[in-house]
């Protein structure tokens, strides 16, 4: 076969070189033509095999190319072969599908049904989110074909795009809206697939549809559908299947759209009676959407009555979903398991491994401190038949889970969790040994109990030492030599000798892995601090000194230095020690000399990572349409935009780094300020003090402008700027002045800082540069601390408003000058005094001699783009160009609006809206210019945590000049993070010049995302049970009054939007959710100046980002 | 859906469609062990299984395994009968369709399941739908081949 294929090219090509008689030419051209379309069926012949062939493992790659030749050449059968074989040949990766794009192109545009049909068909299986813009127009416009298959391939072909590339199907969801409606069923049953994507995505954008799918259900249900759509008798199942699953999600948690759906939900409960696996497919989805959607009393007893019907079946299949859904139901009525649990029972020990897995899994979710030892047990039973390596690891993690929960005794918890590290062999997750060596090390309230189980676990390990010709799993050992190291100290009737000798021992073993034996030795190394004895130490350090692994090298070489002199020993390594923190120098302050000299060589500024991956990001970015700018006139900018970004002090870097050396200089000053205790979470806790102070100051200004009008306003504003100003001025006057006059004015700044933040020891660790920062915003509403230089900084400022806002006034009073007064024209010197009355009386303190000489025509024209962003700011508020919340938005909590970017032409707004089922992010856009803005575009990027219910590009067609629009982004988290940043970019057109782009970025927090979760204690409590990831952690907490507990927790309310659910004695539950709808409950126990605090949540991230913004509150309460 | 295979009891792949992309090694061994895990499976066992991270629903007709790949949220019991759906259109069109229908015509098997299956979901249920187009299809093509061979028998004549 391999050979006909590998002649086909020569049997392909027409023998020019045959000698024919003049005669018969005409003769030999059909000849030659029919044999090449007999060549062509031929070839089709040959791909069918080599289908075949590859099917059967062998090697057909050679084959492709011919493949997608016959796809692009053959006529109608063999277009068909040829696509099948390329689609069955290929995959969404392969290189040769770049040739077959054109040739999809042409069948789509073919009037031939069937060529069109196959090239849907072929686009949706093989085409790769890069290959899609290529076809996806003429996919679109199929949407509108007369033929009811092809809408309904289009549908399906772009249903499959959604899957790979949701950007770029965005555009077109108000043509799903017409599959939906189509009135062929069939369209409208493909849609559905689209739908119950973008529903779950989004539930709260389709509400309004919850309608029509009651609807069409009810149809389907009460059979108006054609019969050809039945199946089995039963009216388009796979259609009533979609619904329900669309309607589960509607109505999850959704009380009032839920009223809608149990009439239908009914009805389709009572229809399903004929015993077909079809009827029992429909019913299973009922229960679960019954049971999912908002609870009604008599539908989930129906519900359960049915579940009734599949756990009772003889049939294997119906009784694994009836057990399966019990799993499911059991997370709002436990009481259904106490019905059947005889058949629980028996399914334990059913014949199938499934069915007894699924049992078991079902266990799992209803073990408490009653059962755990017998469920425990049946699991590791299973655990030791299976080999299955996936079942191993996902049961090992909930045995070793329950254990840790529901251990009845020391005993217990000591066996099954050997039994789990026997079973678990090496495939064990490496967090279930490290969260038992915890365990262990941490203990619990009571110090005899821990030593007891501490004991109990030496005791087991040199038990299991004992036996010779047992291999244990590396991890096994591993957690053995720790705990032998570690606790040894507390079995006093044998001699450390004989353990070091029996880990020595074990040492030898070739079946140990040098990881291991790392281990091992670390654990010998802690208990020769117990002995005097040092005979085996020469054999050790003999063997392992001169090890090829340096691990090992330097294990042993550390034992040697540890034995030699005691005194450090002990200090290193003191007795039961393992979880008291260490002091560590976090911000490796020793390095700063090295740091220093490295910058001082010319070394680029550390960046932290993720302003290295914003840059490359921005590095990415497509096409750059504008010209280059002068370096150091963009830089400030950029880097003023960073540094409000991000909270880490480092990430000026950026802005040092388009300077020169002495700018590194001036880092690695701001470095060593950096104090030992600096941790950088601590960061977030100074920015909410900031925005705090800031919100004051808004506060402040807000009313200012209420009960006064012009100048106190305008002042404030002007010196808010500032802040900004001086950055970009700092940038600039380095620039042209050189190195002296940026210390001298980065130095002032620094010494007013302190003054201010005496108190806070958190502003400690800041780098210099952004103590300059926190000073100006701290200085915004006293605006007598400002130092004499700022003033200056202030007055220059001023001359930029004035000579800015010159051009923008003139358009405003007299619009007959608008076409010739560009705003380039702000940049010389034609205005006069009188024009400026106003803007002058914003700045009382200014004066405008000095700066007319400061800046001579060259420097002016450098230092105005730095400044106009601020200029543009006061000029905006003077004006009344700055945009307002509307009412709307204003009633919920919001903050202050801030401005994102700004240019010359068009200035960007925001804040963030803490709605009650998202965050809000409103954006007003504002048009400063004298001429309409056309083809403005906001488009939000949306990284993987966000998610949003509508599209994140926001078009406006045209906006009036001195005019502001709107728009608004509502933000929900899926994966929960502490921090992430949002990042836009704004186009836009001025008249028919090109397109500009500007960029902004917003920080949002994890704490924006939170809302207080209202629960009664009994929800909560059937909440916590069925929550399986938890973090528990100790906070160390001051103030040991009695009602220190609920003045923590209120802190904990106001501080992070949690709901107290209820206060115990001293214990506290408390409950929140993370927007959609992500609950994290929070159990919080005082004992003795620690607050213990236990997170649970079905995200697994949560818990711990939650836990780390509880310390952050606490850590702000105890300072 | 994430992948069909249909394989006879000797543990050889009749057909296979994928509906992800998967390199061909990972392929080759998905299908190995898979099928090694099937074909160990007693008669009366359930249908359903849960292996690595996926569903696996298969059904045995006669000496044929159909075997899925589904997706977590999917229904297993509507998956069941989407095979036999597809089983049921094999019959129609090839009539008391065998093994050795398979085997011989196996791309016809494909174009029918392509017919009734889309990008992994289903596109028509209706029976008569599916093999309207497929009968259509294949009226065609042999409308096409035709005049070819009256060009044959020109050429040869």
């Amino acid at each position: 076969m391999e050979k006909t294929l590998s002649a086909l090219p020569s049997l392909l090509s027409l023998e020019p070189g045959a000698k024919l008689a003049a005669a018969s030419r005409l003769g030999a051209l059909v000849r030659g033509i029919t044999e090449l379309a007999s060549k062509q069926k031929q070839m089709r012949e040959c791909l069918v095999r080599l289908i075949y062939c590859e099917m059967l493992g062998y090697e057909a790659s050679f084959g492709y190319i011919h493949a997608i030749k016959l796809a692009q050449q053959g006529s109608l059968m063999e277009k068909r072969v040829g696509y099948l074989a390329v689609s069955l040949f290929l995959n969404e990766s392969h290189q040769l599908l770049l040739l077959l794009v054109n040739t999809v192109l042409k069948d789509l545009q073919s009037t031939n049904l069937l060529e069109v049909c196959m090239a849907l068909t072929v686009a949706s299986q093989l085409f790769p989110p890069e290959m899609i813009p290529a076809v996806l127009p003429l996919v679109e416009e199929k949407l509108q074909h007369s033929k009811e298959i092809i809408r309904r391939k289009a549908v399906l072909a772009l249903h499959k795009f959604y899957l790979i590339a949701p950007n770029q199907v965005q555009h077109i969801h108000d043509k799903f809206r017409k599959a939906l409606c189509d009135r062929d069923p069939g369209v409208m049953a493909a849609s559905l697939h689209i739908y119950l994507l973008l529903i779950k995505e989004n539930p709260d954008g389709y509400k309004d549809l919850t309608g029509s799918f009651v609807t069409i259900l009810k149809q389907v249900v009460g059979g108006k559908l054609a019969v050809d759509f039945n199946y089995h008798s039963v009216p388009a199942p796979w259609l009533q299947i979609q619904l329900l699953r669309i309607l589960r999600l509607l109505g999850k948690d959704d009380p009032v759209t839920s009223e809608q759906m149990y009439d239908v939900l009914d009805e389709s409960l009572r229809r399903a009676e004929i015993n077909h696996n079809i009827t029992y497919a429909i019913l299973f989805e009922c229960i679960q959407t019954v049971y999912t959607v908002h609870p009604k009393a008599d539908l989930m007893e129906k519900a359960a009555t049915c579940n009734g019907k599949f756990i009772l079946s003889p049939k294997n299949n119906l009784k694994y979903l009836g057990l399966k859904a019990l799993t499911y139901v059991i997370q709002q009525d436990l009481n259904l398991v106490l019905q059947h649990q005889m058949t629980i029972i028996e399914c334990l020990d059913h014949s199938d491994p499934i069915i007894k897995r699924v049992t078991l899994e079902l266990l799992y979710r209803i073990t408490n401190a009653q059962n755990v030892t017998v469920i425990v047990q049946k699991l590791l039973e299973y655990l030791r038949e299976s080999k299955d390596e996936y079942v191993t690891i996902s049961l090992v993690g909930k045995v070793a889970e329950l254990a840790e929960k529901y251990a009845p005794n020391n005993e217990w918890f000591v066996q099954t969790m050997n039994a789990v590290f026997a079973v678990g062999g090496d495939m064990i997750p490496s967090d279930i040994p490290s969260n038992f060596l915890r365990l262990l090390a941490e203990g619990f309230d009571d110090e005899v109990e821990d030593k007891q189980l501490r004991l109990y676990a030496v005791n087991s390990y040199l038990a299991l030492l004992e036996k010779d010709q047992v291999q244990y799993p590396q991890r096994f050992l591993q957690v053995m030599s720790w705990v032998l190291g570690e606790y040894s100290y507390l079995k006093t009737e044998t001699k450390p000798e004989d353990i070091i000798e029996k880990l020595h021992c074990l040492l030898g073993k070739c079946s140990v892995s040098s990881e291991t034996k790392a281990w091992i030795l670390s654990a010998i190394t802690k208990l020769f601090r117990l002995t005097l004895n040092v005979k085996v130490l020469p054999e050790v350090l003999q063997s392992y000194g001169n090890s090829m692994d340096s691990c090992l090298r330097q294990c042993s070489f550390e034992l040697k230095q540890l034995v030699e002199n005691r005194e450090i020993m002990n200090t290193v390594l003191p007795l039961d020690a393992s979880c008291d923190d260490i002091v560590v120098d976090a911000s490796l302050s020793f390095l700063d000399g090295f740091v220093a000299e490295a910058l001082g060589h010319g070394a680029a500024p550390y960046k932290p990572h993720h302003q290295r991956q914003e840059e490359k990001l921005s590095q990415e970015k497509v096409l750059n349409f504008e010209p280059y700018g002068l370096a150091f006139v963009t830089s400030p900018q950029a880097s003023s935009v960073t540094g409000r970004q991000s909270p880490a002090g480092l990430s000026i870097g950026s802005e040092i780094s388009c300077n020169s050396t002495e700018a590194g200089i001036k880092d690695s000053n701001s470095l060593k300020l950096d104090g030992v205790k600096k941790v950088w979470g601590k960061e977030g806790y100074l920015r909410k003090r900031e925005s705090k102070v800031e919100a004051l100051a808004s506060l402040g200004s807000e009313s200012e402008t209420t009960t006064d009008t012009s100048s106190k306003t305008e002042r404030t504003a002007t010196v808010s700027e500032e802040e900004q100003e001086k950055q970009q001025l700092a940038s600039s006057l380095f620039v042209g002045l050189g190195s002296n006059n940026l210390v001298s004015l980065m130095g002032k700044p620094q010494s007013s800082t302190q003054k201010v933040w005496r108190k806070s020891k958190i502003v400690e660790g800041q780098n210099g540069h952004e103590k300059a920062m926190n000073a100006q915003k701290t200085i915004v509403p006293h605006p007598p601390q400002i130092p004499n230089l700022m003033d200056n900084v202030g007055e220059r400022c001023s001359l930029f408003q004035e000579s800015k806002a010159m051009p923008l006034r003139k358009t405003s009073s007299d619009s007959a000058e608008v076409p010739t007064e560009q705003p380039a024209q702000g940049y010389d010197r034609s205005w006069t005094p009188s024009n400026n009355l106003k803007t002058i009386k914003a700045m009382p303190s200014a004066s405008k001699e000095p700066f007319s000489g400061l800046f001579a025509d060259g420097n002016f024209d450098i230092i105005q783009p730095a400044n106009c962003r601020s200029a543009f700011e006061a000029h905006d508020q003077i004006s009344g160009l700055a945009p307002s919340l509307p009412e709307e938005f204003a009633q919920h909590a919001h903050s202050k609006l801030e401005l994102l970017c700004a240019n010359e032409n068009i200035a960007l707004f925001s804040c963030k809206i803490w709605k009650e089922d998202c965050l809000l992010i409103p954006l007003f856009i504002t048009n400063r210019s004298s001429v309409e803005v056309h083809n403005a575009t906001v488009n939000f990027a949306l990284t993987d945590e966000l998610q949003t219910s509508e599209s994140t590009d926001f078009p406006f067609p045209v906006v009036q000049s001195q005019t502001t629009v709107k728009c608004h982004l509502c933000l929900q988290m899926v994966n929960p993070c502490t921090q992430v940043l949002l990042t836009g970019h704004l186009t836009y057109q001025l008249e028919s010049s090109h397109c500009t782009q500007e960029e902004f970025t917003l920080i949002l927090f994890l704490i924006d995302f939170i809302r207080p979760l209202k629960l009664t204690t009994e929800e909560f409590g059937h909440l916590w049970l069925s929550l399986s990831n938890d973090v528990k952690q100790n906070l160390s907490f001051a103030p040991n009054a009695p009602e220190a507990l609920s003045s923590a927790l209120h802190t904990l309310q106001k501080e992070l939007k949690l709901h107290i659910v209820d206060i115990i004695g001293t214990e506290g539950i408390i409950a929140c959710q993370l927007l959609p709808s992500t609950p994290c409950l929070l159990h919080c126990r005082f004992h003795g100046g620690i607050l213990s605090v236990w997170l649970r949540s079905p995200c697994s991230v949560l818990p711990d980002c939650m836990l780390y913004e509880c310390q952050k509150v606490m850590q702000n309460v105890q300072l | 859906m994430r992948f069909m295979l249909l394989f006879s009891r000797q543990g050889k792949l009749r057909l296979q469609k994928w509906y992800t992309a998967v390199s061909e090694k990972e392929k080759k061994k998905l299908g190995r062990e898979l099928m090694q895990i099937v074909l160990g499976r007693k008669p009366k066992m359930c249908s359903f299984l849960e292996w690595k991270d996926l569903k696996i629903v298969y059904k045995r007709y006669a000496s044929l395994y159909f075997c899925c790949a589904i997706e977590d949220q999917d229904n297993e019991l509507l998956t069941l009968e989407l095979i036999h759906r597809y089983v049921e259109l094999l019959d129609k069109y090839f009539g008391s369709v065998c093994e050795l229908d398979i085997i011989f015509n196996f791309e016809k098997a494909y174009f029918i399941l392509d017919e009734f299956l889309m990008g992994g979901e289903i596109q028509d249920t209706s029976k008569k739908n599916v093999l309207k187009a497929i009968e259509q299809a294949d009226l065609m093509q042999e409308d096409d081949e035709s005049p070819r061979s009256v060009l044959e028998e020109m050429g040869l004549a």
